[in-house]
C-alpha cells in the first residue's frame, strides 16, 4: 500500500487542529461570560454573580490549560509537515502568528493568574479588569489567527518574488476580503457554543435541584444572549457565504453540490456527490431556491464546478455534507431558543421539564457546528493552501515519506485519545460539583502562595 | 537606507533560546531527578518546587519557535523537517509531562502512571532537545531551500551523545534549583545528584569540544588558528574554573551558587557553540542574513515585541518573587 505524505499530513493537521479548535470554541465565549459576571458582581455586589463566576472560572482554567498544551503543537506543524508552505508564506504570515502568541501569552501570563488567584491580593476593580483583559486576550488571539487563515483564503497586500510571498501593505494583509466576515462568524459561533453549554449545565443543575437560583440565572442569561445571537449568526453566515461566492466561487459550488452551471439554480437539500462522474446522485431539490439564497434574485446564475479544470476543483462530499450539518444545527438552535423564550414569556419555563431535559442534549451542538463549519471552509478551499496561488500538494515538506507521517499521526492519535478524554472527564467532574456557596469566602491565597487552579479542580472530583 | 534588523533579531532569539534552556531546563531537570528522590514526601517537595513556574517557562519554547519562524523562516523551514521525529517526540513528551502535573491528582489508581509520565516525559523531552542540538551542530543536508536528507538523518552517534549529555546538563540545573528550594536531607540528596551530574557534564563538554573540531575542519581552524586562539582561549579556561567552583559550591553550604554555577556552565557552552557556528543559522549552508525574513516583516513584528517583551519579563520576575523561598513539606499540592 502506498502511503501519501500529503494526504497523511493533511489528516495529521486535521486531527491536531480539530481537537485544539474545540477549546477556543469554548474558552473565547467563557472568558467573556466570566468578565460579564465579574462586572455584575463588581457593580451590584450580589453573591449570586460571585458564585456563578467562581464556578465557571474553574472550568475555564482546565480548558484553557488544555488549549495551551495542544496549542504548543500547532506552530511546529508548519515546520515539520508544511515546510514549503512556510518558506513561501512566512514573510507575510509569521508576524500574524507571532503576534497571536505574544499577545495571548502576554495577557494569559499577566491576567489569568490574577483572575484565578488574585481576588484577595488585588482590589476588586483590578480583579474585574483582569477578567476583562483575559476576555480581550482571547478575542485578540481569535483576531490574529483568523487574519492568518483568511489571508490564506483571500490573499492580498503581497507581491511574489521568486515564488515567495513578500508583504507590501500590512493593513491589506490583515484586513483581507474574507477576514471581517470570518472573524464575526467565528466569534459569534464561539459565543453561541458557550451559551448553549451554559444553558445546558444550568438546566442539568436545575433538574437535580442543585443551586437553583444560580442555575436559573445561567439559563436566563444564555437565553437572552442566544435569542439575539442565533438569528444574527444565520444572517452573518449568509453574508459570509456571499463573500465566499465573490472570492471563492468554486467553494460555493462544492457546498451547493453543483457540477453544472444552471440558471435558475435549484437548492439541493440532499444527494450523494460523485466527483469522478461529476454528478449529484439521488438529489432532492427545491427549484429556484438556490439562486434566491445565493444571488438574492429568482434567476441568478451560479457557476458549477465544471467551469474549473478538474485539478482545480475541491472535493464535493466533505463541504457539501458538513455545510448541511452546520445549517441544520443552526435551525435546531433557533427552534430551541425561540421555544425557550416563548415558555419564558408565558412564565412556564421552570415547569417545562421536557425543555430542561432538552437543553443538556443540545449543549454540545455548538462544538459540532464549529467543526462542521471548519470542514466546510477548509476542504472547500482545496486544492490550495494559498487560494489560487499555492497548491496543498506543493506545500508539504519534501523530505517526508508516507511512513514518517504515518508514524507521527499514529502517535498523535494515541496521545490525544489519552489526554482529551481525561481532561474532559476532569471538567465533567467540576460541572457535576455545582456552584459552591463557600467560594464567596475564597481561601485561595495562603502566606502569599497562590494555589493552583487544578488543585481545586482535583479536590472537586469525589474519588481523588 | 533601511536599518539592518538582523543583529537585533539574532540577539532577541539568542536571548529567548538561552532563557528557555535555563528556565525550562531546570524544571525538566527537576522532572528527571523526580523519580530518584528519596521518598514520597521528598518527591512531593521536588514537584512542588516547579509547579508554579513550569508553564510560564514552557511558553518560551513557543516564543523561540515563532521567533525563529518570523525572523529566520528559511532556517525554520529547513531545520524543523530535518528533526521531524525529535520534535515530535519532544512535543508529545511535553504534553504528557504537562498534563501529568494536573492529572496525577485525579485518580489514585492512575497516580503511579502519571507520576511515571512526569519523570519519563521530562527525560524524553530533554533527550530529544539534546538530539536537536547535536543535529544542528553537525549541519544539515540542503538542496536549494529545502532539507534534502531523510527523516532519520539525525540518528548519529554525536546527536545521540548530545541527547544524553543534555539530560545530565538539565539534571545539573535541576539539582541547583533543588538545592536552592529545599533543605535538610533532601538538599543533601540534591547536592549528591548535582555532583554526579556535574562529573558527567564536564566529561560531555570535554568530549564535544574535542569531537566537534575533529569532525569539522572549519570549526577547528576557527578555534585554533592565530590570533583566534588568543581571543577564544578564555572560553575553555573560564569553563574549567566554573566547573571547579561548581564542585565546591555543591559540596559546601552554598544555597544559590550551585544554580548560578550551572547557568554559567550553560552560558559558556552556548558561547562556545556560537563561536563554532557563527554566522550560520542553517549549518553549513545559510547565514543569519541569508535566512532572514524581509525587512518589512522583521520591522512589523519588532514593534510589538519590544513593547511586550519587557512587560512579560517584569511579570515573570514578579511571579518568581511571589514564590521565593524554600519549599516545605506542608506546601499544599496534593
Amino acid at each position: 500500500m502506498h502511503l501519501d505524505p500529503v494526504l497523511l499530513s493533511r489528516l495529521q493537521w486535521s486531527w491536531v487542529i480539530a481537537w485544539h479548535i474545540l477549546l477556543p470554541a469554548f474558552t473565547v465565549g467563557l472568558a467573556s461570560y466570566i468578565a460579564v459576571l465579574e462586572g455584575l458582581y463588581f457593580f451590584t455586589g450580589r453573591e449570586l454573580w460571585f458564585r456563578i463566576s467562581g464556578y465557571w472560572t474553574k472550568i475555564f482554567a482546565v480548558s484553557f490549560g488544555m488549549g495551551v498544551v495542544s496549542g504548543i503543537i500547532m506552530p511546529f506543524q508548519f515546520g515539520t509537515n508544511w515546510s514549503r508552505f512556510t518558506d513561501a508564506t512566512a514573510d507575510v504570515l509569521s508576524p500574524l502568528m507571532a503576534y497571536e502568541g505574544l499577545m495571548a501569552f502576554f495577557l494569559e501570563a499577566s491576567f489569568l493568574g490574577v483572575l484565578l488567584f488574585g481576588r484577595r491580593l488585588v482590589p476588586s476593580w483590578a480583579h474585574f479588569l483582569a477578567a476583562l483583559m483575559v476576555a480581550f486576550g482571547t478575542l485578540l488571539s481569535s483576531f490574529w489567527i483568523l487574519a492568518t487563515n483568511s489571508w490564506m483564503q483571500t490573499p492580498q497586500g503581497y507581491h511574489i518574488v521568486n515564488g515567495r510571498f513578500e508583504p507590501v501593505d500590512w493593513i491589506a494583509v490583515i484586513f483581507n476580503p474574507s477576514f471581517p466576515y470570518r472573524l464575526l462568524h467565528n466569534v459569534t459561533a464561539f459565543y453561541i457554543t458557550t451559551a448553549f453549554v451554559v444553558m445546558g449545565v444550568g438546566a442539568w443543575l436545575l433538574r437535580r435541584e442543585r443551586a437553583t437560583e444560580d442555575a436559573r440565572m445561567m439559563i436566563l442569561m444564555a437565553l437572552d444572549l442566544l435569542i439575539i445571537l442565533v438569528p444574527l449568526q444565520i444572517f452573518l453566515g449568509d453574508q459570509h457565504g456571499l463573500n465566499t461566492l465573490e472570492y471563492q466561487p468554486a467553494k460555493v459550488a462544492a457546498i451547493e453540490g453543483r457540477y453544472d452551471t444552471v440558471s435558475p439554480m435549484p437548492l439541493t437539500l440532499f444527494g450523494i456527490p460523485d466527483d469522478k462522474a461529476a454528478v449529484m446522485r439521488n438529489a432532492i431539490e427545491i427549484p429556484d431556491l438556490g439562486s434566491l439564497i445565493l444571488t438574492h434574485s429568482w434567476n441568478g446564475t451560479i457557476k458549477g464546478l465544471k467551469e474549473w479544470p478538474a485539478d482545480q476543483r475541491p472535493p464535493v462530499g466533505p463541504p457539501f455534507f458538513a455545510f448541511r450539518v452546520m445549517v441544520g444545527i443552526a435551525f435546531i438552535m433557533l427552534f430551541v431558543v425561540v421555544v425557550g423564550e416563548i415558555l419564558r414569556v408565558r412564565g412556564r419555563l421552570w415547569e417545562a421539564a421536557w425543555f430542561l431535559r432538552l437543553c443538556p442534549l443540545v449543549a454540545p451542538l455548538g462544538f459540532v457546528a464549529v467543526v462542521a463549519g471548519w470542514v466546510t471552509t477548509e476542504v472547500g478551499r482545496q486544492p490550495w493552501t494559498v487560494y489560487g496561488l499555492l497548491r496543498t500538494a506543493d506545500s508539504v515538506s519534501p523530505s517526508l515519506t508516507g511512513t514518517d507521517v504515518a508514524i507521527s499521526l499514529a502517535l498523535y492519535i494515541v496521545v490525544y485519545l489519552i489526554m482529551f478524554p481525561t481532561g474532559i472527564g476532569f471538567m465533567a467532574g467540576l460541572v457535576r460539583r455545582g456552584p459552591q456557596p463557600q467560594e464567596s469566602r475564597p481561601e485561595l491565597v495562603e502566606s502569599g502562595r497562590p494555589r493552583r487552579p487544578f488543585e481545586d479542580a482535583a479536590r472537586a472530583v469525589p474519588d481523588s | 537606507m533601511v536599518l539592518d534588523l538582523v543583529p537585533l533579531w539574532t540577539a532577541l532569539l539568542a536571548l529567548a533560546v538561552f532563557y528557555y534552556v535555563v528556565f525550562d531546563g531546570f524544571d525538566l531537570g527537576v522532572g528527571l531527578l523526580y523519580g530518584f528522590a528519596p521518598n514520597e514526601a521528598g518527591q512531593a517537595i521536588v514537584m512542588s518546587s516547579v509547579v508554579p513556574v513550569w508553564d510560564g517557562n514552557e511558553t518560551w519554547l513557543v516564543f523561540g519557535g515563532l521567533g525563529l519562524l518570523a525572523a529566520f523562516p528559511l532556517a525554520f523551514a529547513i531545520i524543523i523537517p530535518a528533526v521531524y521525529f525529535p520534535i515530535l517526540i519532544m512535543l508529545l513528551a511535553l504534553v504528557f509531562r504537562g498534563v501529568a502535573f494536573e492529572f496525577r491528582f485525579k485518580h489514585q489508581g492512575l497516580r503511579r502512571f502519571w507520576d511515571r509520565a512526569f519523570a519519563v516525559g521530562s527525560a524524553v523531552a530533554t533527550f530529544a532537545q539534546g538530539v536537536v542540538l547535536g543535529a544542528f551542530i553537525q549541519g544539515f543536508k540542503v538542496d536549494g531551500r529545502h532539507f534534502a536528507g531523510t527523516s532519520f538523518d539525525w540518528v548519529t552517534p554525536f546527536a545521540l551523545f548530545t541527547g544524553v549529555a543534555l539530560m545530565f546538563g538539565y539534571g545539573l540545573l535541576g539539582a541547583g534549583w533543588l538545592v536552592l528550594k529545599t533543605e535538610g536531607e533532601l538538599q543533601d540528596w540534591a547536592r549528591r545528584a548535582g555532583r554526579l551530574c556535574l562529573i558527567a557534564v564536564v566529561i560531555a563538554i570535554f568530549a564535544v569540544s574535542i569531537w566537534t573540531p575533529l569532525a569539522n575542519g572549519d570549526i577547528a581552524r576557527r578555534w585554533f588558528s592565530w590570533p583566534n586562539i588568543g581571543f577564544f582561549s578564555p572560553v575553555p579556561i573560564i569553563t574549567a574554573l566554573l566547573a571547579v567552583a561548581e564542585w565546591y559550591a555543591l559540596n559546601r553550604r552554598q544555597e544559590l551558587t550551585p544554580f548560578l554555577g550551572a547557568i554559567g556552565l550553560f552560558l559558556m557552552s552556548f558561547i562556545g557553540i556560537v563561536i563554532s557556528l557563527w554566522p550560520m543559522i542553517v549549518p553549513f549552508h545559510y547565514t543569519l542574513w541569508q535566512a532572514a525574513s524581509s525587512g518589512s516583516t522583521q520591522a512589523f513584528l519588532l514593534i510589538g515585541t519590544l513593547f511586550l517583551l519587557p512587560i512579560i519579563l517584569m511579570y515573570t520576575a514578579w511571579s518568581y518573587w511571589v514564590f521565593r523561598g524554600k519549599v516545605r513539606g506542608d506546601v499544599r499540592y496534593h
